[in-house]
């Protein structure tokens, strides 16, 4: 028996994520100890807390280039903007879920385990505070997006898949409203997912078998001087992939979103269609960039018709949507097929300009979802499309952030949308994905057209009896909104910071 | 190719941005202010455009006063993106081309606005209106003034968003949203065309700058130029109304008239006309590219004429007349040479005398409680003199009667196209045009005839026709006046003035036929459509469409380009739809139940809308899995073998 060596651990590279699991099991503890009536504050306090000390230790950080704990961890120009991403849209994020004003007691549920229907669940589902046990989850999936997008090896990938999806399926049960969509939509997020993620390790599996290793950089070598079976290889590759295109929300592995969206609360849906969506293409990249990139040849037609697909799927039914927060998520898969673009074309522009979509995106979405949890009635939020008409008569300045927003998910110029999409495209050409191209445009225009009819139907239509009234945003909310339309604007105007920060850290170690 | 050269804006130039500055930030008051701006809204609209007009002046003879060689400003305001290979600037040109661009766009929408002011005042959201045309104006001028194709493509998406925005603007009727969607979709494929066509710039060229992608021209393959030249003609031809996208364009005459008149005749539609002049380096690069050009408008100026001559609806006839004298402009632009300058001349003749005849129409149906069918006018040119003056010289020019604007601008393009190289072309080109003018002659006669002459097929009961305010007719006077004298001034001025752009006028060139005879045969045929068209009606026409032949019931139904676009675009489309939402489980939830859920709410209803079960979801990632799974090991076997 061997001594046992400990690996080099570079503590600067795993701060944000040891900060915010702290900061996670710290929040479990003060559930016990701190009264119910402060906990709300103390909890969103020390959860943006904990993302602002994680995001400065990055930026301390950001000139680090290192692998770490015996490979188990890759700190790289991606690995610190997607983490700096994630953290920033979930610090927004964290607004959202804090809101407390808009709806007596928040948008989740005083206690999650009291059934549906029964007297208890009548007397607490309005104006009980609801529960704080949701800054916990959300931290703890924080820090697993954090490590996901920084894994350097498909276990490592794997246990941090785990370690950020169990909280957000519990998370999806959480609504205040419609429970029992909220809890259906959370069961069948937790069965897809384990299911997704069985896809997954079998492929690990595989690959295991044909490199002999698991470090993507051991798969790397293992493609350049096969020794093994390349039936190993695909198989590994075509599993572990599905793994990652269902987090990422690819046809034909959507089909969760759109009733996970819907049923999620909105604070929820807005974290996953943000924070989630920059979790699993970073990974994605990290991937295909890192391990696979010596049969690329292979991989990008079949990758490139599951963009294809995505694209039409997401804006050919986003027409035929009349919820908004499901029209949200089809476009949210469409935009995933878009993304899909930018990753395949497999060169630096690709990896930087997917990562400039992810950040334009995950702003917009934010803004769009915190609309959404403002246009409400008595019965909570009102998402039916037929209830959004006229509100621009009611709240012109609420329809026009919404309207600039679909804009720019309309990839209307100006916008962030224009910008990220052209740099995907543009990526696209560069690597000779001409075809993905033509698809996508044609797509974006296609999807353009659910967008601008809902503009017009703010704009357009007279208000009726059955038009919600539009609750004055809370101090949280107005920020995360503010931030959300400043960003839009920011990057569809001048873009070029932004840029120029996803060229500088577009270079992964291996 | 020559190399181009764009000469940097100095001093009073320098400030062209103000230009779309100004009704952008009038547009942005209206929208943001809300009720509070409605009682002084609409004058805001109106000045702001015409400031821009004034500073469009100055520019634009400050421009004048440079040398020929350096007619240009061009004036980069921030780096959009710069990124490596990738370099879009925030930039604006102003030249020849775009100063008689911004001068029509701002003069003719000022008169506009002005009329709209008139127009809408009974419109509880005037307001609104005037923030979504000052918008659209904004749009407009930052198409013409880009110095890139990615700027173009800007104003390109505005003018598309304002015009679906000012289109549906009477939400009530159903048939305006229809005709929003519809002109939205058939623009989407045009701007397809163009986005891609943007791309394959960046792949071949590596910039969309104009001056580098025309100095480049020379240097790339015939293919390249030919797909180029017909993606872009693609997205002309879905803005300007040509074939094969020209459905929208009249279906599009359900907005406000004063939308009509600026955005649907005199601007926007002419953007297409733009964008082929300007790239114009591109279009003369290749010789089958000018061929499905100038096929492309010949066809669809006769196309518009024929349906043109069928139609009864005021707005419609006028409508399919902009399809056909369009397609005079892109028969022209496609002759390439000295017939851009040609062409653009006739699109600012056309801008004059069309939007007169649209706010005449306007007027008309002000006076006639929004009737618009021409069989129930008639006499009309008593109670609304001034109307039918102006009217009637927007008729005269159309029709193209020397010495008002039509004739200058129209005859020249007729003998543009008797002068191709090939006789074939030349006289097919040639008579198409010609066979055009006395079709045009015949429709607009007609049109002119029903509306104010022969007898009054109105009744005093339910109809009192009356002359329109001042603020209406006075545009309307201005107008008249462009459409009369404009014509002469401009066919001797604008080639010159545009020389810079297209390049010097080359030698005259001998036709099949001498300048001479076309001229005469123009003139006669214009008068012999005009004429037979006052013969037949002058004594009025039935109250309803009469059973016709098969020419005319054709022409009635749009030559069946409406069945044809179902049967080829439409219904596979839905079917696809509904295929997809099949797959999809779930899809179908908001048509029936959403609406029930939203208006019952309760967790209970809602659970029952989730019908969608998770062994379904599986299943079908199980399938895609299989896909995705087999077609990388088919793709690792067939290497194998």
């Amino acid at each position: 028996m061997g001594e046992l060596k400990l690996p080099a651990i570079d503590y600067g590279a795993l701060a944000p994520m040891l900060i915010l699991f702290g900061v996670a099991c710290a929040g479990v503890l003060v559930e016990v100890l701190v009264p119910r009536r402060l906990r709300n504050v103390v909890q969103l306090s020390l959860a943006l807390l904990g993302v602002v000390a994680a995001l400065t230790v990055l930026i301390v950080n950001r000139n680090l280039r290192i692998v770490t704990i015996g490979g188990a961890v890759a700190f790289d120009g991606p690995t610190i903007f997607l983490q700096g991403a994630i953290l920033v849209l979930g610090g927004v994020s964290l607004l959202l879920i804090g809101e407390r004003s808009v709806e007596a007691g928040g948008a989740f549920v005083a206690q999650a385990a009291v059934v549906v229907g029964s007297d208890r669940d009548g007397k607490q589902s309005t104006g009980q505070p609801g529960l704080t046990e949701v800054y916990p989850l959300a931290a703890f999936a924080l820090g697993g997006m954090l490590l996901f997008v920084a894994a350097n090896d498909l276990l490592t990938m794997f246990v941090a898949l785990e370690v950020f999806s169990l909280p957000l399926y519990l998370m999806c049960a959480l609504a205040r409203r419609r429970r029992l969509l909220s809890q259906e939509a959370a069961l069948k997020y937790f069965l897809l997912g384990s299911y997704a993620s069985a896809f997954f390790l079998f492929g690990v599996a595989l690959l295991y078998g044909y490199a002999g290793g698991v470090q993507l950089s051991v798969v790397h070598d293992a493609v350049a001087n096969p020794q093994h079976s390349q039936l190993l290889l695909y198989g590994g590759l075509g599993l572990v992939a599905i793994g990652l295109l269902f987090k990422s929300a690819l046809a034909p592995f959507h089909v969760w979103t759109p009733d996970v969206y819907q049923g999620a609360p909105t604070p929820i849906t807005a974290f996953m269609a943000a924070c989630t969506k920059v979790a699993a293409f970073g990974a994605l990249l990290r991937v295909l960039y890192v391990a696979f990139e010596g049969v690329r040849w292979d991989f990008q037609p079949v990758l490139g018709t599951v963009a294809v697909l995505t694209m039409f799927v997401g804006s050919i039914l986003a027409v035929t949507q009349t919820d908004m927060k499901r029209l949200l998520a089809y476009s949210s898969i469409a935009n995933a097929g878009y993304l899909m673009v930018g990753v395949l074309a497999l060169n630096d522009s690709g990896l930087s300009s997917t990562m400039l979509y992810l950040v334009a995106y995950g702003f917009s979405v934010l803004g769009a979802f915190a609309i959404v949890s403002l246009v409400r009635d008595s019965d909570g939020e009102a998402t039916h499309l037929s209830r959004w008409a006229g509100i621009g008569r009611k709240s012109p300045l609420l329809a026009g952030v919404f309207t600039l927003i679909l804009l720019a998910f309309a990839g209307i110029p100006l916008t962030s949308g224009f910008t990220a999409k052209f740099a995907v495209f543009g990526a696209a050409i560069e690597g000779g994905q001409t075809w993905l191209v033509i698809f996508g445009v044609i797509s974006s225009m296609l999807i353009a057209f659910p967008y601008l009819r809902v503009v017009v139907l703010m704009w357009q239509s007279e208000p009726g009896e059955s038009t919600p009234a539009v609750s004055i945003p809370g101090f949280l909310t107005s920020a995360a909104l503010g931030l959300g339309v400043l960003v839009t604007i920011a990057l569809g105007v001048f873009p070029a910071p932004l840029i120029d920060l996803t060229r500088e850290a577009s270079q992964f170690v291996r | 190719m020559e190399q181009v050269d764009y000469a940097p804006a100095t001093g009073v130039l320098s400030s062209i941005w103000l230009l779309v500055a100004i009704p952008l930030a009038s547009a942005a008051i209206l929208l943001l202010l809300g009720r509070r701006a409605d009682k002084w809204g609409h004058w805001l609209g109106v000045l702001a455009v015409a400031a821009s007009f004034v500073l469009g002046l100055i520019f634009f003879i400050k421009l004048g006063g440079l040398d020929a060689e350096h007619r240009s400003a061009q004036l980069s305001l921030f780096d959009f993106i710069d990124v490596g290979s990738l370099k879009v600037d925030f930039g604006l040109l102003f030249d020849p081309l775009s100063g008689v661009f911004v001068l029509l766009i701002t003069g003719v929408g000022s008169l506009i606005h002005l009329y709209a002011v008139g127009y809408m005042e009974h419109d509880a959201d005037r307001r609104r209106f005037f923030a979504y045309f000052n918008l659209f104006v904004a749009a407009m001028l930052l198409l013409v003034l880009g110095n890139n194709y990615v700027m173009l493509y800007f104003g390109w998406e505005g003018v598309g968003v304002a015009s679906y925005l000012l289109i549906s603007f009477w939400y009530t009727r159903p048939s305006a949203a229809t005709a929003g969607k519809k002109a939205f979709l058939m623009n989407r494929v045009g701007d397809a065309g163009l986005a891609v066509g943007v791309f394959l710039m960046f792949t071949t060229v590596g910039s969309t700058q104009y001056d580098k992608v025309f100095s480049s021209v020379g240097g790339m393959s015939a293919t390249v130029v030919l797909v180029m030249g017909l993606l872009l003609l693609l997205g002309a031809a879905g803005k300007s109304g040509q074939f094969p996208l020209q459905a929208w364009l009249p279906d599009a005459m359900e907005g406000p008239t004063p939308v009509s008149a600026l955005i649907h005749a005199a601007t926007m539609v002419t953007a297409g006309v733009y964008l082929i002049a300007r790239s114009n380096p591109i279009f003369t690069a290749n010789e089958t590219l000018q061929l499905v050009v100038v096929s492309v408008g010949a066809l669809t100026l006769l196309i518009g004429c024929v349906i043109g001559a069928a139609k009864d609806d005021i707005k419609r006839v006028l409508a399919w007349s902009t399809v056909s004298q369009i397609g005079y402009m892109f028969l022209c632009v496609g002759l390439g040479g000295a017939a851009y300058a040609l062409a653009i001349v006739h699109l600012l003749a056309h801008g004059f005398f069309k939007a007169n005849m649209f706010l005449g129409a306007g007027s008309v149906m002000h006076g006639m409680h929004d009737q618009v069918d021409i069989r129930r006018f008639g006499a009309l040119a008593k109670p609304m003199r001034i109307t039918w003056i102006t009217f009637a010289t927007g008729w005269l020019a159309i029709i193209g009667i020397p010495p008002l604007s039509g004739f200058f601008s129209k005859e020249p393009i007729i003998a543009a196209a008797f002068e191709r190289e090939s006789t074939w072309q030349a006289w097919t080109f040639g008579m198409a045009a010609l066979i055009g003018a006395g079709l045009t002659a015949f429709y607009m006669t007609r049109l002119f005839v029903l509306t104010f002459h022969g007898p009054a097929r109105w009744t005093e009961d339910n109809q009192h026709p009356h002359e329109s305010p001042k603020i209406m007719t006075i545009p309307l006077i201005l107008l008249a006046i462009g459409s009369v004298g404009a014509g002469y001034l401009m066919s001797t001025t604008v080639p010159d003035w545009l020389n810079p752009v297209f390049g010097e006028e080359q030698a005259e060139a001998t036709g099949v036929l001498s300048h001479t005879v076309i001229t005469i045969l123009s003139i006669l045929v214009t008068l012999i459509g005009a004429g037979l068209a006052w013969a037949l009606f002058r004594r009025g026409t039935a109250l309803a469409p009469e059973p016709a032949g098969i020419v005319v019931t054709a022409a009635r139904r749009n030559l069946y380009t409406d069945a044809f676009n179902e049967a080829v675009f439409e219904r596979p489309g839905i079917y696809l739809t509904r295929a997809l939402v099949y797959l999809d489980n779930k899809g179908v939830d908001g048509l029936v139940n959403g609406l029930a859920a939203g208006v019952g709410g309760g967790s209970g209803r809602l659970r029952r809308l989730q019908t969608g079960f998770v062994r379904s979801y599986a299943l079908s990632m199980l399938t895609g899995a299989m896909l995705v799974v087999g077609a990388f090991l088919a793709i690792q076997l067939g290497w194998l073998a």
